[in-house]
Formats: structure tokens, C-alpha cells, sequence
């Protein structure tokens, strides 16, 4: 049924349609209206035979679902940035324990400074949990990927990630084709646990287990992570032939036929780059675009795949790794490494900064005129960095930087506090 | 409860007796009917309290919900030597998740089981949470407030034995004052663990309110089991304390477990007693005052606190710390316990000695 309603309460609906058991929630911004959404939900009674717990932080949220998917629930939370740090130890416990939690992660920078803005540098940063982590383009995608998460995870005995941009995603009002129950039931089968808390059949779960065989542990890990390729790509499949729409899937190609260059990206910013690259054919510029649907496991083959044709490889990575460079881009070069390609690396959107089409198109242009350099900051603001720089050298005493750097940026470009 | 009012206490060690008593009130150690939820082949140390006091614990609450129980267990002692995989000792439905989230596990599985209940129909699964001091006291103790705020319906048994025995005798907020640790080692002009220090669980688990908290002893484990049978027959939050010698930690003999058990609160260092929602409803009283010193002096991690190059101030601190649980809990005679006595390190860091 056709909604014009907040990506927030459209992926709460999508959830409740899966008919999760236990629901655990903590708020943090940008994720908060996803849970508040959920409580109605469960409150009113439109959600039925599903727990509703406000917990008191998110290392608490991940452990409340943690004991109750142990237990053989259909569990569910959200949580974004700084929450996501705070729960990293009971995420990375989640996916060695093999418990298939899904887990909204509305992505959002991590402090400090502070920063309740979108990129990806909360979801990036647990990208060796072990969690499934996919991203969505746009509403309608956020909405899709959470049906077939419960349905890949669950299959695999793994957890997952939904990554949704942050405020561009969650707060936006979108229209959104929600589900009927009976074709999410038809979809996704009830959980079936592989392994459970069951008085009946009692075994230990979590038990130390040392150097003889802790190798096979991980490696097994690692090999039903590779398998995730599949079911993603099936559940994906199986998801267009129940609703009729395409949504995840691992990669997603748009106008790569012919194109020496070719940009990758994850999330929201992707439709900001297809409207930049339509602009740009017009002009008889022709620049392809990749969206990375996948990002755990990463699709490797199918990317170097779709790159056969191409020169350049433009990454867009809203996340930084500091002192080396994008994240994503890494992942793009283990992918190509056998391959001759000129890989740049361009961080942009870094706490919310916009991505413009103006800025896109001239990062596409230089990157076609061999102007690129490896690894570019979009937008960053030189006059800013210099003057801090210069008075770093000039004096020990120079205060807290982050402070000093807003403060010049608004004295810079608005005249003055 | 159905418990004999009279105790038969054993001549000499004071070990409450049970041979005197009918069959049906009987601890049953070596009971066939007995669901040994935590079976013997551990590996836990000879005169290991924890161990014992876990296998009373968790039998207790099994019989009490005809084994309908399922367990989570914090990182710790506990948790190491019952599970060297592929051995295991747990005859229950047993998870370990990590070493400070173990109250949010069970209200995770309390949820599931509420759900599940309600949908298949059958018997509540009932949970047990459970984990050393460390786990409880200091890491664990976020989620364990959360857990009892929301009244979730999970009995956590804390089994203090006064320190992070697990990774080598350091310090926890369990920890009494002057004790040699790791981490307070016999060094400087205050040797041994700090004054003013530390937290009591027990009475903050009463400060929530939640429908039942009850201190215990390894001594009576009689009493354990009739508290942990009550607390089953309450849902919500509740809390069980057992002091659990550490043989190893304390600098102790095997043999001597129980008995600094009993000592620790025949001192009044460690008041055994029971709360409903928040008030104190039954103390254990003292049968025959024990000296402080009688207690400490079995344990090398207060050696230093006697010989001749003693610090005698630390030993009267620590005799005032005793004296002050005996008057507000009232553990003498018919003397009788204040509504909520304060933590006994109030006073310390009042200065008010």
C-alpha cells in the first residue's frame, strides 16, 4: 500500500510486519523515531505477541536481544554512532555466537568532536564484527531490506546491519510501498532457530573453546559469511518476484556500459550521483556508477565483474580512515588488485557536509582530465585548515582544535561570530 | 515457607544439621531425585565456595520450577570451570555471553520465554542469571540496575568472593577494606585495600524496590535453598547475595571454606538477611559471636594486618565496620534491624570514626 509517510515510521512498519518477539530500545538520534514508532506499535496492540523493552543503554540493547534470539526469538533493535561503540563488544559477541539479531544502524559520524550528522563512520567502523552489513539507497530500499534481512539472516544463523543514512533517510517523507502481512508472511517464514535455549534438549552456548579449535570456529564463520553472497542476491530475487519491485541484491550498476570511469558508492548519496551523471551525459560526459549494496560480505568477484570495462574507479567513502584514507576504497582495491585501474579515493559528506552535484561533477570531471588525486576531500575548506595549521607552528598553546576550526569557519565565511 | 523452625546445629562446628530432620525438609546432597545442575568433573578449586554455592543455587531453583529454568552465567570462575569444552557440567539449558551484560541477557530471555509462553502455550520458562562479584558488582552493574528498575522477571544470584579471582586476585568493589589484592598489594603507609570504599549490592538492589533481595552464606545451605525456592515464588526482579569463600583469593585452606563462611557472618562482617520490596523482613541472627580476628586470621590476605609490625588501626576499623552491621542489622539478641541500614562504608567516608 502506497504511504507518503517518514522513512523512520516506514521501516518501523516493515519491521513489525516480520512479526518480531522481542524489541529492545535505546535512544539515540538519528535512529530514535524507529523504536518510538515500534513502541506504539507494540503498545496499541498492532503488533501482537512482541516485547517491547526500554533498556537503559545500547550495550544493554544488543545483550537483551543477544539473551532472547538465544532463546529463540525474532529479535530486533536499532541504534546509530556512538551507540553502536558503546554495544561493539556484545555486536562482535552477537555474530561469534552466530544469533541472527537485525539491527537498524541509522548511520551517523562518531565523536568528537560531537556530531549527530550522517555518514557512515559509526557503521564502517564495525565492519569486522562479523555482522552482515547492507546499506539502502532510499527509503522504499530501507523498507525492502529489512524484510530480507530477517530472511537472509535467519538462513545463515548471522546477524545484520541495515544501514540507512541517517536524517537524509530517517527523517525524509517518502513515498513508500508498505507490504500487506500476508505477503511478508508468505515471504519470510517464522523463525527457526539452529540452535536454542531449550529445556527439553538443554546444551551450553558460549563456551570457551581454545587453540585446538578456535581456527575452525572462525574459519566456519568466515565461510557462511561467503555464502551470504547468495542468500543476499536470492533473498533479494525472491523479494522481486513476491512484491514485484527490485530492492538490495549486492551491487547495483547504473550506466556502465561504455564508461572509462566509474564511481562506487553506499547509501543515500547515490541518487545525488545518478542525477549528476544524467547531467553529465547530456553534456556528453560518460561516467558510470556502481552502488554497493553489499558491504559485508563485500561482493569482490561481482565487482571486478561489472569493472571489466572500465579505467577509473572514482570511490565516494563517507567514512575516513584517519591517516590512511576511505574505507570503502580499500575493499575496492583488494577487489581490483589483479586488475589495471586507476583507483581514487575521494572522502565526502563527512558529518552531514551535503554532496552536492556541483561538487560531484567536479570531482568527475577531474578525475576524466587525469586531475583527480588519489585521495581527495571534497569541499574541504583550505583556507580553514591552513590558519589552524599556521597557528599550531606558531604557538604550543593553541586550545581544543575542533573549537578553533568553527570558530574560524564562521568568521571566515560569515563574517564573524 | 515449609522449613523447620528449629535448627539442629552440630556440636563443635556449628554446621546446621539435617539428619534430625524429617526426610521432605532434608537438604538431599546425595539425593537420586537430585537434578545436579551443575554436575561434578568441573574444574573448579579444591574448597571452592563459588562451586558450591552454585550447585545449591541452581538445584534449588530447578526443583522449585520443576526444571523449567534456563541460565545465563557471566564471564568469571564460574563460567571457566564449568565449561572447558567439550566438557560441560550444566544440565540445564546453560549461555554465557559476555563478562558485564549477563542481567540483560536473562531479561532477554525472560522476553522470549513470555512470548513463547504466550503463543505455544505450556509452563513459563523461568531464568537465572548469575556471576561472580566482579561481573555483578562492578562491570555487570549498569545492566543489572536496568534490569531491576524494569522489575524484569530474573533472579540474579551475585556469588561474591570479594575480588576478580578469575584473573589473579585483584581488587572489585567487593572488595573489603585492608585485604592484600593484586591490585592493593601490601605496599605504602595504608597497605591493602582502601577504606571508604567499595558498594553494597544488596541494599542498593533494595534501594529499587524490587520484590525480593536476600543475602546468604555457604555455611547454611539450607538457608540458600529456601531463599532461592522464595525468590521463585515471586516474579520481577530479584536479587540473591551468597558470600562465597575463595580458597585461593583469601590465601586459605580448602578444608576452611564453610567455616570462613560462617565466621564472615558470625563476625557481623556479612549480614545475612532477607528483603521484600525494599524493606528488610527477616535477619539471621548471630548464634555465638565470633571475634573479627577468628575470621581474618585464617586468610593470608589479612596477614598483614597482624604480627608485630601490624597496622593496629586498620584492625579497629575493621572491628567497627562489624560492630555497626550487628547494631543496624540487628544480629544480636532481639536487637532489631533499621528499615534500611546504610552502606557500612557511610561512615568511613564521614570520617566519622
Amino acid at each position: 500500500m502506497l504511504k507518503q509517510i517518514q522513512g523512520s515510521q516506514g521501516v518501523a512498519q516493515a519491521i513489525a510486519l516480520c512479526r518480531p518477539e522481542v524489541i529492545c530500545a535505546y535512544p539515540i538520534s538519528p535512529q530514535t523515531h524507529i523504536v518510538e514508532a515500534l513502541g506504539a506499535l507494540t503498545g496499541s496492540g498492532k503488533l501482537e505477541d512482541c516485547e517491547f523493552i526500554n533498556v537503559e543503554s545500547e550495550f544493554a540493547a544488543m545483550s537483551v536481544a543477544i539473551g532472547s534470539s538465544v532463546a529463540g526469538a525474532r529479535s530486533y533493535t536499532a541504534t546509530a554512532s556512538q551507540g553502536l561503540l558503546f554495544m561493539a563488544e556484545a555486536v562482535y559477541n552477537a555474530s561469534g555466537l552466530g544469533l541472527p539479531i537485525v539491527m537498524t544502524v541509522a548511520s551517523r559520524s562518531i565523536g568528537a568532536p560531537i556530531n549527530i550528522w550522517n555518514d557512515h563512520s559509526d557503521s564502517l567502523s564495525q565492519r569486522d564484527s562479523g555482522w552482515l552489513q547492507i546499506f539502502a539507497e532510499d527509503n522504499q530500499e530501507a523498507v525492502d531490506m529489512h524484510i530480507q534481512a530477517f530472511k537472509i539472516a535467519e538462513e545463515l544463523s548471522i546477524p545484520i546491519m541495515v544501514c540507512m543514512d541517517g536524517f537524509v533517510l530517517t527523517h525524509a517523507y517518502e513515498r513508500m510501498d508498505i507490504p500487506t502481512q500476508e505477503q511478508v508472511d508468505a515471504y519470510l517464514p517464522p523463525y527457526d532457530p539452529r540452535q536454542k535455549l531449550d529445556v527439553n534438549h538443554p546444551v551450553s552456548i558460549g563456551a570457551m573453546v581454545g587453540p585446538e579449535a578456535f581456527t575452525e570456529v572462525r574459519y566456519l564463520f568466515h565461510h557462511h559469511t561467503i555464502e551470504a553472497l547468495q542468500a543476499i542476491e536470492k533473498a533479494s530475487e525472491d523479494f522481486e518476484k513476491a512484491f514485484g519491485r527490485k530492492s538490495g541484491g549486492l551491487l547495483s550498476p547504473y550506466k556502465i556500459e561504455g564508461a572509462d570511469t566509474i564511481v562506487l558508492a553506499l547509501g543515500s548519496v547515490i541518487g545525488t550521483i545518478k542525477d549528476t551523471i544524467d547531467e553529465m551525459e547530456k553534456e556528453g560526459k560518460k561516467v558510470g556508477l556502481i552502488g554497493i549494496k553489499s558491504y559485508r560480505p563485500f561482493p569482490d568477484k561481482q565487482l571486478a565483474e561489472l569493472l571489466k570495462g572500465a579505467k577509473k574507479v572514482v570511490v565516494i567513502d563517507r567514512a575516513l580512515q584517519v591517516g590512511i584514507g576511505g574505507v570503502v576504497t580499500d575493499d575496492v582495491i583488494r577487489a581490483t588488485r589483479k586488475m589495471d585501474l586507476d583507483i581514487f579515493s575521494v572522502i565526502a559528506g563527512l558529518g552531514g557536509r551535503p554532496i552536492t552535484k556541483k561538487g560531484l561533477k567536479d570531482v568527475f570531471n577531474k578525475a576524466m582530465n587525469g586531475e583527480l588525486e588519489e585521495l581527495y576531500f571534497l569541499d574541504l575548506d583550505k583556507e580553514v585548515v591552513e590558519k589552524q595549521l599556521k597557528r599550531e607552528k606558531e604557538d604550543r598553546h593553541t586550545g581544543p582544535l575542533a573549537e578553533a576550526v568553527v570558530r574560524d569557519s564562521v568568521s571566515i565565511h560569515k563574517g564573524g561570530i | 515457607m515449609s522449613e523447620h523452625q528449629i535448627k539442629f546445629y552440630q556440636t563443635g562446628t556449628f554446621t546446621v544439621g539435617n539428619r534430625l530432620l524429617d526426610p521432605s525438609q532434608r537438604s538431599g546432597q546425595a539425593n537420586i531425585e537430585r537434578f545436579n545442575s551443575l554436575n561434578s568433573g568441573h574444574r573448579a578449586c579444591q574448597g571452592c565456595g563459588e562451586a558450591l554455592g552454585a550447585r545449591y543455587t541452581v538445584d534449588a531453583a530447578m526443583k522449585a520450577t520443576d526444571g523449567n529454568l534456563i541460565a545465563a552465567n557471566a564471564t568469571g570462575c564460574l563460567e571457566v570451570f564449568s565449561t572447558p569444552y567439550p566438557e560441560t557440567s550444566w544440565q540445564l539449558p546453560w549461555f554465557h555471553s559476555l563478562f558485564g551484560n549477563t542481567a540483560a541477557v536473562g531479561t532477554g530471555m525472560a522476553a522470549a520465554m513470555r512470548v513463547k509462553a504466550k503463543k505455544n502455550g505450556g509452563p513459563l520458562v523461568r531464568v537465572l542469571a548469575q556471576g561472580g562479584d566482579g561481573g555483578t558488582t562492578d562491570i555487570g552493574f549498569g545492566c543489572l540496575s536496568g534490569m531491576f528498575e524494569r522489575n524484569d522477571d530474573v533472579l540474579y544470584v551475585c556469588y561474591d568472593n570479594e575480588g576478580y579471582m578469575n584473573t589473579g586476585v585483584q581488587r572489585s568493589s567487593a572488595t573489603p577494606p585492608a585485604v592484600r589484592t593484586a591490585t592493593t598489594q601490601i605496599v605504602g603507609s595504608h597497605p591493602g585495600n582502601a577504606f571508604g570504599q567499595g558498594k553494597e549490592v544488596p541494599l542498593i538492589a533494595m534501594a529499587h524496590g524490587i520484590p525480593y533481595v536476600a543475602t546468604a552464606s555457604i555455611a547454611d545451605l539450607r538457608d540458600l535453598e529456601r531463599k532461592v525456592k522464595k525468590a521463585m515464588t515471586f516474579h520481577g526482579a530479584r536479587y540473591i547475595h551468597v558470600l562465597v569463600p575463595c580458597p585461593l583469593g583469601w590465601g586459605a585452606a580448602s578444608k576452611d571454606t564453610v567455616k570462613l563462611a560462617r565466621l564472615a557472618q558470625e563476625s557481623g562482617l556479612f549480614p545475612v538477611f532477607e528483603a521484600e520490596y525494599g524493606e528488610i523482613t527477616n535477619v539471621t541472627k548471630i548464634r555465638k559471636l565470633a571475634p573479627v580476628e577468628d575470621y581474618m586470621k585464617l586468610q593470608k590476605r589479612y596477614a598483614h594486618l597482624f604480627g608485630p609490625k601490624a597496622d593496629q588501626s586498620a584492625l579497629i576499623r575493621i572491628k567497627a565496620i562489624a560492630e555497626r552491621n550487628i547494631r543496624r542489622f540487628g544480629l544480636l539478641g532481639d536487637e532489631r534491624s533499621e528499615p534500611m541500614p546504610p552502606a557500612v562504608q557511610a561512615d568511613e567516608r564521614a570520617d566519622r570514626l
